[in-house]
């Protein structure tokens, strides 16, 4: 697979073909694959993103620990903000209706990984709730943001526990920002300023998980991490271009998560997980999973 | 090599991909170590998979892998009631094994017992469900689970990986990566063996009835 995203770009350009198209060449290469059958796998996950996102909206999940569930369903039923209606609040229950499936040892798919896996499906499907999309043009957007988790992969990390939430909803904020864009007809470098423009954004974030729970502040964390992406979206489809190319970004991102205290790196040593009420409500939870 | 399904995967049930679906492929890893459900292992934690292995469902996971379920099975959410029904032994301890970075923070040692087999491998999951088995009984070896990968440990006689690698194009079993590790010069070499295609019972067997091959196992194709 590509190791920058400038190199899939250029490729891209110089072909005048997609990106999706450009990393689905290159997987098949790779894997000895024909690019059907990858297509075909893609398309499974589409399935499974979308069942999730059904079984989250009903609302009556509940986590092992019982410290997150139901919430989905609140943006879904609920009072009225400022964004009612919108598509920015069918993103928002969406990612978190995957994370709460998770969060109940439910069935998701990892993209890049459970602890991110809300953002992706949330901005995609969420877009699909008020937009029709074909199946292809979806399996398109999927591939592209496999792209963009696997040029992180290679020059960052898509794991907490080595870079903080930044490689995980940060990550995925990258992924779903760069694969909407495409959907939405952006060229291949709008993908790329929108890579950046979502990962500017999460830089730093650590992964401080209640009691080490994927759980608290996981779930709210895929919807801001959502948030940060169709916003993203919006700048790189309006023309707005980020002067730092995305793979510095994410090289930038990489450097942030070497550095960063274990504490700040899913061990709940540390941010929210290190709070008060943090403590207390892990300690409590913990106790109730042991006895369960 | 990473690859577009790994990062757009696995299908898992939830809820951490390193600390349940990688947990789960490195205990799938065991029980292929063993060639079924070990009756006895210790899980040793090491790092992140000790701190905050149980919320995430770790123990479960490993169990599930034990018991060969894979990620996507929803039976890892009963993997322990299971593991007690059948009446298998099987340990958690909490230990260190190493430092950052030569010891990634989600590692885990695991010994297991199946009849006369006895093994013990090392570890880690890398994130995004990846895996990464880093040693097999003492030998240094590199097993990421993402092709079907056979592990042999031979006297170290020479003209035996010819003899290996015209078994396998026998039986049209492409070779991917082929890698080779002893402890001492003369000692026994440790060889892993990844290749495309499933290798058959019969290509097994052939590899077992060499004589200077003390024993060789093949590991499923567990992601990727």
């Amino acid at each position: 697979m590509y190791h920058s995203l400038h190199d899939a770009i250029a490729d891209a350009e110089a072909r005048g073909v997609s990106l999706a198209t450009a990393a689905l060449d290159i997987e098949a290469r790779d894997q000895g694959r024909p690019v059907a059958e990858i297509r075909e796998a893609l398309l499974r996950a589409l399935h499974v993103m979308r069942g999730a996102v059904e079984q989250g909206l009903t609302g009556d999940l509940r986590s092992n620990s019982g410290l997150v569930g139901g919430d989905a369903a609140k943006l879904r039923t609920g009072p009225e903000g400022p964004l009612a209606g919108t598509v920015f609040r069918e993103v928002l229950m969406r990612a978190i209706a995957v994370q709460e499936v998770n969060a109940a040892m439910g069935i998701i798919v990892a993209a890049p990984t459970a602890g991110g896996a809300g953002v992706l499906p949330g901005v995609l499907l969420g877009l699909a709730s008020k937009q029709q999309f074909s199946d292809h043009a979806m399996v398109d957007a999927l591939a592209t943001a496999g792209l963009i988790g696997a040029v992180v992969a290679q020059r960052a990390s898509l794991s907490g526990a080595e870079g903080g939430c930044q490689a995980e909803t940060g990550a995925a904020a990258g992924m779903a920002a760069g694969a909407a864009t495409q959907l939405l007809g952006g060229t291949p470098a709008q993908v790329g300023h929108a890579v950046a423009l979502a990962q500017q954004g999460t830089l730093g974030l650590v992964c401080d998980p209640l009691g080490g729970l994927v759980e608290l502040p996981c779930v709210f964390r895929n919807a801001t991490g959502a948030a940060i992406a169709l916003a993203a979206v919006e700048m790189a489809i309006a023309g707005i271009t980020f002067a730092i190319p995305a793979d510095e970004v994410i090289d930038t991102m990489g450097e942030i998560g070497r550095e960063m205290d274990v504490r700040y790196r899913e061990t709940a040593g540390g941010g929210l997980a290190a709070t008060p009420t943090g403590r207390r409500l892990a300690k409590e939870r913990l106790t109730q999973i042991k006895r369960a | 090599m990473v690859s577009l399904l790994d990062i757009i995967g696995p299908v898992m049930v939830g809820p951490s991909s390193s600390h349940t679906a990688g947990a789960c492929r490195l205990g799938l890893i065991a029980h292929d170590l063993v060639a079924g459900t070990p009756e006895r292992a210790l899980i040793e934690l090491h790092g992140s998979f000790a701190r905050t292995g149980e919320g995430h469902g770790t123990d479960k996971a490993i169990v599930g892998g034990l018991l060969g379920f894979r990620p996507d099975d929803e039976r890892l959410r009963e993997a322990l009631q299971i593991m007690e029904k059948e009446g298998l032994d099987y340990r958690f301890e909490k230990t260190t094994l190493g430092e950052e970075p030569e010891v990634h923070p989600n590692t885990v040692r695991i010994t297991v017992h199946r009849a006369h087999r006895h093994h013990v491998m090392l570890g880690a999951s890398l994130g995004a469900g990846r895996i990464r088995v880093s040693e097999i009984d003492g030998y240094p070896v590199e097993v990421d689970g993402s092709h079907h990968t056979i592990v042999m440990v031979a006297e170290d006689v020479k003209g035996s990986i010819a003899r290996i690698a015209g078994i396998l194009s026998e039986a049209d079993v492409n070779i991917a990566t082929l890698r080779l590790s002893r402890k001492h010069r003369g000692g026994d070499a440790f060889m892993v063996i990844e290749v495309d295609d499933r290798p058959t019972d019969e290509v097994g067997a052939a590899l077992k009835a060499l004589p200077w091959v003390r024993w060789t196992h093949r590991i499923e194709k567990v992601g990727g």
